[in-house]
């Protein structure tokens, strides 16, 4: 346990140039992987058993092999670094201290996939992390690594970066393809999947930046190689952006297996709960999945530790389990209102909601409307049924997975903190919450 | 679209044009995509035309963007306003934007917000009357290890207590002017030279 293959060597020099990154081995999987097939390159991935590190956790290798390849028609690889779940930080932080990891992961997967124009969809508000990207690419076309003919094997790619314009739901594959295209970022019906008709109805790959990131080192040492770090069918390592209340938040990566106590407690990674405070409740994977209490984040309802890994970490359904997603680990401690920070949630998914939807488009405002009651202190025990029922509505019922992002972590709440909205019900306005506006700067309560 | 009525007094030309800087970049732009897909560059445009024109986008200069492009103005108007990065109405020099969302809430982003508008004297979504300041508050903005936090431009402000808010304001406000003149040379300093 405890391998790491992505952030190993930030500490060294110049790593986020390209002469620095080249002084750590890098570009050298480029060189390997031009003189091999696309199709062995592919292979590797899928026997490395490498997860979509978006949230999703499909097989990326498999992704790739359902692409389709009409005569004549161009395909697409499209860069997925629109990161806006909350809780999730780990791909600005890649991108901003080792962008040529990303830029050398996308040329050897366009080459294996066919493309022959790719571009990084970034966030607009990372435009900062936009122009580091610029350099490096540029960078990149400078030493050979990009244009035509690259280090002379025939093969051609162009590379750009697109920035959004603000939008959680463009993190949403086909409304990032629309977004691309220059829409409104409406996700589109499927099927038919972006591998056959994605980007200007050409066949297109989306693929996080964390997945691409992985792939130069999987090139260097073989599938085979991968798939002996981590645990199970949880090959590799995890970015995990670590948030909340504990001492040290940051972003961590972790070989897949790590038990969450020690991801919780242990100096390695976050060093406990700040202000010698208790464990109240974690979010794994980022907002959309469902929040769990102390006894089942820590130890399965089987009784046995639970491990930073897909299996384990869904280990007992959403009765009493949760998903690693996108590895945006939200920890909170004994003060926090769990009902409050639904509502945040809540009102976040409302503000995100493309609108094409019903369910989704009025559910998430009416959830919303409902916690509000909850927080300003006169709903009713007939309200926590009645948001029960309202995200049992959403689930299933959308296009895209907005719908049931924003219905699992209220179900979740009320399946594992009912008495926490009882509370509000019978408590009234005595409910509201006044702690957290002491928390900062260290304030004590009056 | 919430087009404010007096939106042309504040845009102030009748005639809408990009600089030759923007201009320049906004074309070569335009060359990343393939023939015919040139309003994929709808968004990176919008942005340069925020810096460009005072932060925020007016009908004419959507109207415009949409010359650029070749494309109709309608399909400027709902891309713009379907994204929250884009103003339509007129803002301040500095705008604030404080995470609001999730983890940067659970460490104190209300109090932020609370603290900034009793400094500024005015609401979350306002302007000061000086036109200084536009305080807004947005969504999660992949910054929650440093959590509380706001973006002013381009920056990221991180770990914010209210001393360190205060520090930060006064010091935009001492550079008055010179902020708006910062989107201009970030226009200038697009030198990426690949296509």
């Amino acid at each position: 346990m405890g391998r790491q293959i992505l952030i190993n060597d930030l500490d060294k020099e110049g790593v986020n140039t390209l002469s620095g990154y080249k002084a750590i081995g890098g570009y050298t999987a480029i060189e390997k992987a031009l003189k091999m097939k696309p199709e062995e390159i592919v292979e590797e991935v899928k026997k490395s058993g490498l997860r979509g590190r978006g949230g999703a956790g499909f097989p990326a290798g498999m992704k790739w092999s359902f692409i389709a390849k009409p005569p004549g028609v161009p395909r697409y690889l499209v860069c997925n670094a629109d990161e806006s779940e909350p809780g999730t930080f780990k791909d600005r932080f890649l991108m901003e201290k080792k962008p040529h990891i990303l830029i050398e992961g996308m040329i050897i997967s366009s080459f294996a996939l066919g493309a022959n124009t790719s571009y990084i969809y970034i966030r607009g508000e990372m435009m900062y992390v936009f122009h580091i990207l610029e350099k490096a690419i540029q960078e990149a076309y400078d030493a050979g690594y990009l244009g035509k003919n690259i280090l002379g094997s025939g093969y051609d790619l162009d590379l750009h970066v697109h920035c959004g314009g603000g939008a959680y739901i463009c993190g949403e594959e086909t409304g990032l393809i629309e977004s691309l295209e220059g829409k409104r970022g409406n996700p589109r019906i499927k099927p038919p999947f972006p591998a056959v008709v994605g980007l200007y109805g050409c066949p297109t790959v989306v693929n996080n930046v964390e997945t691409l990131a992985n792939v130069p080192w999987i090139v260097n040492n073989s599938g085979d190689e991968y798939a002996k770090i981590g645990i199970g069918k949880s090959t590799g390592t995890k970015l995990i952006s670590a948030s909340g209340h504990i001492n040290k938040p940051g972003v961590y990566e972790i070989e897949l297996g790590v038990p969450v106590e020690e991801f919780i407690f242990s100096d390695k990674y976050c060093g406990g709960i700040r202000n010698g405070k208790k464990l109240k409740a974690v979010v794994a994977g980022g907002s959309s999945v469902p929040i769990l209490p102390t006894e089942l984040i820590l130890k399965t309802a089987k009784g046995e530790p639970r491990l930073m890994s897909y299996e384990s970490l869904s280990d007992g359904g959403f009765q009493t389990g949760t998903m690693l997603g996108s590895g945006g680990f939200i920890v909170m401690d004994e003060d926090t209102s769990i009902v409050k920070n639904l509502w945040n949630f809540t009102r976040f998914y409302h503000h995100e909601s493309c609108g094409q939807c019903s369910p989704c488009r009025e559910g998430t405002g009416w959830m919303e409307k409902v916690l509000h009651k909850f927080i300003e202190g006169h709903a009713q025990t007939k309200d926590i049924d009645l948001l029960w029922d309202i995200q049992r509505k959403i689930e299933g019922k959308t296009i895209c997975p907005l719908g049931e992002a924003a219905a699992w972590p209220v179900a979740a709440a009320i399946r594992h903190f009912r008495s926490e909205f009882e509370e509000y019900v019978h408590q009234g306005k005595n409910m509201i919450d006044v702690k957290h506006y002491y928390r900062l700067n260290n304030l004590q309560e009056a | 679209m919430q087009q404010d009525s007096s939106a042309s007094k504040y845009s102030g030309k009748k005639h809408v044009k990009f600089s030759d800087d923007a201009l320049a970049l906004a074309e070569k732009i335009m060359k990343r995509y393939p023939d015919k897909r040139q309003k994929s560059a709808i968004l990176p445009i919008l942005h340069i035309a925020q810096a460009e024109f005072n932060g925020w986008l007016s009908v004419e200069v959507m109207d415009y963007v949409a010359t650029l492009l070749k494309i109709q103005p309608i399909e400027v108007y709902e891309v713009a306003s379907f994204y929250s990065m884009f103003n339509l109405k007129p803002v301040g020099k500095c705008v604030i934007e404080v995470c609001r969302t999730g983890p940067c809430w659970l460490m104190g982003a209300e109090d932020i917000v609370k603290f900034i508008e009793k400094k500024l004297g005015i609401k979350e979504g306002q302007t000061t009357p000086d036109g200084m300041f536009t305080l807004k508050t947005v969504e999660c903005l992949a910054s929650c290890g440093t959590a509380p936090m706001m973006q002013i431009g381009e920056k990221y402000h991180e770990n914010l207590t209210f001393e360190k808010c205060e520090n930060i304001l006064d010091d935009y406000k001492n550079k008055g002017e010179e902020i708006s003149h910062w989107r201009k040379e970030r226009i200038k300093h697009h030198t990426d030279k690949h296509i």
